[in-house]
């Protein structure tokens, strides 16, 4: 399979990835790791005229401790992620579950930054990072600004990123209590057919993966928890406000099942 | 576009379509056919070379990305047809059938190897997750990167 011809720049800065959005506006598409893109590409899913790589942008990949957060450049790869001391301190779940994306060799490749602008449901790392609390920094013609993980998936494949806007930095704050992620697939490298990201950090905060056309948080097990119910009774209601679709993996009804027994491990296991 | 390449050791300069992906510059326009196409999807692994030391499924990713890289593709392992101790211990753990997995496993082992110094089975079944056989049920090919850990005079690749 063989993507449809396009024109190959590359950037060697946020600030020249955004001026070449603005130049080519939505025909353009920036390439990060292209573990979501090519193969989109190579189905002609995606036909974008102008392909932007952003992945040299060295000074985009990095992990900074910054205080109560840890920032972390858009284009820091699963693999640095997955291997960070600072965040298998302080940030636990993410550098676990970023070892889980893929395999190896996705891992190489794949980016944070293009995990999470590709806005896929199904995706690990949206979920860990909702559950979380983090924020998003995207930088547009006029600047940065942040944008709450809990806005920024708007539909399936849909973000709150403008087209001329790159996703420059995700900020998570440290969190070292009790965590869990449960992935459950049939097969090793597989998505999930369902996710769940539990994180106690004073509050509970609960993820769902493929349980919706976004990534969700399950409000109604956090507001349950909040109130004083037990980890049984507020799993009970992890289904409440999901939307899943059915596929050759899971009917809705199983995956809503799926939500309700893996919402219960994921709050069992972080101790809440 | 032009990209310079370093595969195997030696220089390269092409003009190539920015389209055209890593795997088909390896095997079409540098003629390295050791390397496979199997799922052309990410699946496989068939297609795994190493792009600057670590393992990446050539299927995957551009040639245009690897501008400036330095690549090692299965062809380089054996010197003057004396296999490298990973070849070795492939052949001589039955770790392969009909052979069409078998580049890309041990590419993707030569990455994995050099990721675990204190390499375990449980390293390796992880580790080969993106690498489909459907001949030989793994178990030789799990054997056979320990044993071809182990056997290692020097680190993987450290002469390349
Ligand atoms: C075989 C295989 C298995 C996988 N398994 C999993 C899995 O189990 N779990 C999982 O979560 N993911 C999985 N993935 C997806 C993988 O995590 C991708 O790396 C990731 O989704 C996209 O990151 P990327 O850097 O490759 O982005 P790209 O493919 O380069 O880009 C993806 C999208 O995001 C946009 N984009 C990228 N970076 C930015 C940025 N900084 N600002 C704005 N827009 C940007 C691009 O324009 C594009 O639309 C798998 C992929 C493959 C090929
Ligand atoms: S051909 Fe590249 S992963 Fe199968
Ligand atoms: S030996 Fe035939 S696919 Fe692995």
């Amino acid at each position: 399979m063989i993507p449809a011809s396009f024109d190959y720049q590359r950037a060697a800065s946020a600030e020249e990835a955004v001026s070449m959005l603005r130049e080519h506006g939505e025909e353009a598409k920036l390439l990060a790791g292209g573990h979501s893109l090519l193969p989109l590409m190579k189905l002609r899913l995606a036909t974008p005229s102008v392909v932007i790589d952003v992945g040299r942008i060295r000074e985009l990949s990095y992990l900074r401790d910054g205080g109560d957060q840890v920032s972390i450049g858009a284009l820091t790869r699963h693999r640095d992620v997955e291997t960070s001391e600072l965040l298998q301190r302080e940030v636990p779940i993410l550098a676990h579950v970023a070892g889980l994306v893929g395999d190896p060799q996705v891992r190489h490749r794949g980016t944070i930054g293009g995990s999470l602008a590709h806005g896929d449901p199904a995706s690990d790392l949206p979920a860990v990072v909702l559950a979380l609390g983090g924020t998003l920094v995207v930088q547009g013609p006029g600047g940065r600004r942040d944008i709450p993980a809990t806005e920024f998936f708007q539909g399936f494949l849909e973000t709150a990123l403008a087209p001329e806007e790159m996703l420059v930095e995700i900020r998570v704050p440290k969190a070292r209590g009790g965590w869990s992620y449960q992935k459950f697939n049939r097969r090793a490298i597989d998505w999930a057919i369902v996710g769940v990201a539990a994180v106690r950090n004073g509050t509970t905060g609960v993820a769902l993966v493929n349980m919706g056309p976004v990534p969700l948080r399950a409000s109604a097990v956090e507001q349950a928890l909040a109130g004083g119910a037990s980890a049984a009774d507020a799993a009970a209601l992890a289904a409440e406000g999901t939307d899943p679709s059915a596929d050759l993996n899971a009917s809705v009804e199983y995956r809503q099942h799926l939500a309700r027994v893996l919402v219960r491990r994921a709050l069992e296991e972080a101790g809440a | 576009m032009r990209v310079s390449t370093t595969v195997n050791g030696r220089s390269y300069e092409h003009e190539i379509e920015p389209r055209l992906l890593l795997v088909y510059y390896l095997r079409d326009v540098l003629g390295l056919t050791g390397t496979k196409v199997g799922c052309d999807t990410s699946s496989c692994g068939a297609c795994t070379v190493l792009v600057d030391g670590e393992s990446v499924k050539s299927c995957t990713m551009l040639a245009a990305q690897a501008d400036g890289c330095a690549m090692t593709t299965i062809e380089a392992l054996a010197v003057d047809g004396a296999l490298d101790p990973l070849q070795e211990a492939f052949h001589d753990n039955h770790a392969l059938q009909c052979g069409f997995c078998t580049s890309g496993m041990v590419m993707a082992a030569m990455s994995i190897i050099r990721e675990h110094p204190g390499l375990t089975e449980a390293d390796v079944r992880e580790g080969l997750e993106g690498n489909l056989c459907r001949c030989t049920g793994y178990h030789n090919i799990v054997k056979a990167v320990l044993a071809g850990a182990g056997r290692q005079a020097h680190p993987v690749g450290a002469a390349r």
